[in-house]
């Protein structure tokens, strides 16, 4: 029993020490005055709120962190951040769980959004820049949305505001390097803090 | 001073306007950009929810392109902010610095401050400077001016204004003749990045905004940002489906507003590139 609890423990100050170490801010200095929600735009849509987040960060709660809702329709509008008494920065924190579930496979939450980042980054990755045009097609396609805002094309190809061919490139080959170099960095870094360590090294858990 | 321009992929696609009516204005006041060769995407939030380091050296690969210049400017707000917390990290980070040379092949200090050109326009050049040269001044004008969430935000890195009552723009465009109104959603989000994933989010978002520029009795609502133009403008169609109000609301980038105070032509500035048109109002003022 004792040593069930023990173990359970490390695991969950892992999580926290994990957060804070992929964050560069400690969610353990949050003392829950709520103001961080008060200020959020975002609330209406998500299924916990931003002080709800960081509590449970905090309890080491993290599948049900990982697998909100919240963390993806969080808008990275930095409100929290600005206004947090404590000086949490909740915006790097909810970067720091979005890509804990996309590496853990856990983007079921919000489908459409991790789909719309993927889609925004691949056409950077191939052309150097954005091709808003490509985007919205894309983004239809692999959610199966196919008419999603199909009436707006013909206004916007009018106002000259969508234009097939429009958009210049900028600097491909340096930008395809740079993406495939941080994939395999963060490969190895990834491989590197996973590699099983004595259970004394995890002392105190926090980075 | 010499500025670096950083236009931004937007402005060369659903907001060219903002880059041409930026340039223009920018041409009338004597501020010399010149674009940086082959910039790329500063990775907007995609890349900082998908990977730190690919946030850091996308804005990297641009901003070690930046030769001989005081300053990079930047219009799109987003970009503004994603450039300036690269450069920010990179001054203080050695570690990071070290990562972003070996992941995009280039150093980069962030030594060359980032800056927007609201900033530029009110800190560089003076309001003083803009009123001396306004041709036809924006009288009878209310202007709502929107900030959005990023410009001012957050106050650590950014700090060129109080984050939660900013004034440049308004202080701007009230050089230009405009009367600013005061309303209480300057800062508030609109949701720009769920823009293309939950039109629906950024549908309550954007109809919250528009109620509040109507209410307090503006005439249009002045952008500093692309994703914010669309949301609001392009946007207003989806408002009056899901919420059953028509605005009519015309959205303006500040630098469409201000290029019209100083008398630069028409095709300088894109006006008939906006979904909602501002003519009728531009009309009523101008016949008063
Ligand atoms: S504002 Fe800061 S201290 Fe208050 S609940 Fe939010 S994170 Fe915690
Ligand atoms: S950054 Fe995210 S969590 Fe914070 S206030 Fe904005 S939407 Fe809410």
């Amino acid at each position: 029993m004792k040593l069930g609890s023990v173990a359970r423990e490390k695991t969950r100050s892992g999580f926290l020490a994990e957060v804070r170490r992929r964050s560069g801010t400690n969610p353990a200095d949050c003392y829950q005055c709520g103001k961080c929600t008060a200020g959020c735009p975002l609330t209406f849509a998500g299924d916990l709120d931003p002080a709800r987040v960081m509590r449970l960060v905090q309890l080491g709660q993290r599948d049900a962190v990982l697998q909100s809702r919240t963390i993806w329709l969080c808008a990275s509008c930095e409100t929290c951040t600005t206004r947090c008494p404590q000086e949490v920065d909740l915006a790097s924190v909810m970067d720091a769980l979005r890509i804990m579930a996309r590496e853990a496979g856990l983007t079921q939450a919000a489908r459409e959004v991790a789909i719309a980042n993927a889609g925004l980054l691949g056409s950077v990755k191939s052309r150097g820049r954005v091709h808003e045009m490509m985007l919205v097609l894309q983004q239809n396609l692999r959610t199966l949305h196919l008419f999603r805002d199909a009436e707006k094309g013909p206004v916007l190809m009018l106002k000259g505001k969508m234009d097939p061919l429009g958009h210049k490139r900028g600097a491909r080959d340096q930008v395809r390097r740079l993406f495939e170099n941080v994939a395999r960095m963060e490969a190895a870094e990834r491989a590197a803090s996973t590699t099983p360590r004595c259970a004394c090294s995890d002392e105190g858990g926090e980075a | 001073m010499s500025y670096a321009y950083f236009p931004g992929c937007s402005q060369q696609g659903m907001a060219a306007e903002f880059d041409r009516s930026a340039r223009s204005v920018c041409d009338r006041l004597g501020i010399a950009l010149s674009e940086i060769p082959d910039w790329v995407c500063c990775g907007a939030t995609p890349a900082h929810a998908t990977s730190h380091l690919l946030s850091i050296a996308l804005p990297a690969l641009t901003l070690a392109k930046v030769k001989d210049a005081d300053a990079v400017a930047t219009v799109c707000a987003a970009c503004y902010s994603r450039l300036r917390i690269a450069s920010h990290e990179l001054r203080e980070d050695a570690e990071l610095r070290a990562r972003v040379k070996e992941a995009a092949g280039v150093e980069c200090a962030g030594e060359v401050p980032v800056r927007h050109l609201l900033d530029i326009l009110c800190n560089d050049l003076g309001v003083a400077a803009i009123r001396e040269r306004v041709k036809r001044p924006l009288a009878g004008l209310k202007v709502a001016c929107y900030y959005g969430c990023l410009l001012m935000r957050p106050p650590k890195v950014v700090a060129f204004d109080d984050p939660e009552n900013p004034r440049v723009m308004d202080e701007v465009l009230a050089a230009a003749g405009a009367e600013c109104v005061e309303w209480p959603y300057k800062t508030e989000c609109c949701g720009a990045s769920l823009s293309l994933a939950r039109p629906d989010v950024v549908c309550k978002l954007a109809n919250d905004i528009l109620r509040e520029a109507r209410d307090a009795g503006a005439h249009v609502i002045a952008v500093a940002c692309p994703l914010c133009h669309t949301n609001l403008d392009l946007r207003q169609a989806d408002v009056a489906r899901q919420y059953g109000v028509r605005y009519e609301m015309p959205v303006l980038f500040f630098t469409q507003l201000l290029g019209l105070a100083l008398g630069v032509p028409e095709k300088g500035l894109g006006l008939n590139r906006l979904i909602v048109s501002p003519k009728p109002v531009l009309e009523k003022l101008a016949a008063a």
